[in-house]
């Protein structure tokens, strides 16, 4: 495909950023606003409800730990999938951005477990506010997880044929937000009581 | 069409590590019952973590200015959001209100804000 034929978020840098970094940081940008309401409303209703410490004190905290790993090691696989782009190695670009994906799959996987283990023990979304924030923080951020490592899918496969490899970028700084929005959350849910 | 490299890449293996201890660090200090030790293992090192992920694998440093200009705004809409809330949420009375009564005998922040005559 000719450099005229592609997308203009492809070719255009008229801010000096390329168009689809830009569109990136846009979109991070909104998700700062997404989850930080999300986040600044829990803080103010924790801070109004110390009983909440107790619901607190039944998250895994283990569990929420070991997340947290998983997704500092899958970001150190997206940024290395980066530095291999920028060397024009689509082929390693590619197997690193599926292992950033199974950590999404690992960390998913474990959250499975985790709620299972809640909602047996009595712990739905409406047991009380604190399991109602606890939910839908978690939900939420599970649902962008998903989402990225479905889009690192795609990028992967036109990475391995070294095409499209800007995009390792682009999907590489979604990954870290979200990973950031994971180091608030832990320590917000499974560490404060 | 490829990448154009536009930021040195650090030993990126050497930040994890960083990242990883400090993980260690809050863990081992949420176990504290010292309620400053808790809160800056929890708050203070998420901060540090976070700042180094967004410098070191987001390259927000290197990016042009008006990025980060852009996500501090996005956090100022926050912080804007929380003052105007929090009062609200976490108090049963101001200056020209208070809550309801009948909501009194509810947890602080369920109840509804009212107007004093």
């Amino acid at each position: 495909m000719s450099a005229s034929a592609k997308p203009i978020a492809n070719t255009r840098s008229a801010t000096g950023i390329p168009t689809a970094r830009l569109i990136t940081w846009w979109v991070i940008a909104s998700e700062i606003v997404i989850f930080g309401g999300l986040l600044a409303s829990y803080i103010m209703h924790r801070l109004g409800h110390p009983e909440w410490a107790d619901a607190a004190s039944h998250t895994n905290t283990l569990a929420g730990a070991f997340n947290t790993f998983v997704l500092l090691t899958s970001s150190l696989c997206a940024v290395l999938a980066h530095k291999a782009a920028d060397a024009h190695d689509g082929p390693k670009a590619a197997k690193l951005l599926r292992l950033t994906s199974l950590g999404g799959l690992i960390f998913l996987t474990v959250k499975g477990f985790e709620w299972t283990a809640d909602i047996h023990e009595g712990f739905v979304i409406s047991s009380g506010g604190f399991w109602s924030f606890y939910y839908t923080l978690a939900g939420l951020h599970g649902l962008h997880v998903l989402a990225g490592m479905i889009i690192m899918l795609i990028v992967a496969a036109d990475a391995a044929k070294n095409q499209e490899l800007q995009r390792v970028e682009c999907i590489g700084l979604y990954w870290h937000f979200v990973d950031i929005v994971w180091i608030f959350l832990f320590p917000l849910l499974y560490i404060a009581r | 069409m490829t990448t154009e490299a536009h930021v040195h890449h650090p030993n990126y293996v050497k930040i994890w590590a960083i990242l990883v201890a400090l993980l260690i660090v809050s863990v081992l200090g949420s176990m504290s019952h010292v309620r400053v030790v808790l809160l800056i293992a929890a708050f203070g090192v998420a901060l540090v973590k976070a700042y180094l992920v967004a410098k070191n694998f987001m390259h927000v440093n290197v990016e042009k200015r008006w990025v980060p200009y852009l996500l501090i705004m996005c956090l100022l809409f926050i912080a804007i959001l929380f003052a105007g809330v929090a009062p609200d949420v976490m108090k049963q009375s101001g200056l020209n209100w208070t809550k309801n009564p009948a909501n009194q005998s509810v947890p602080a922040g369920a109840g509804a804000a009212t107007k004093r005559e």
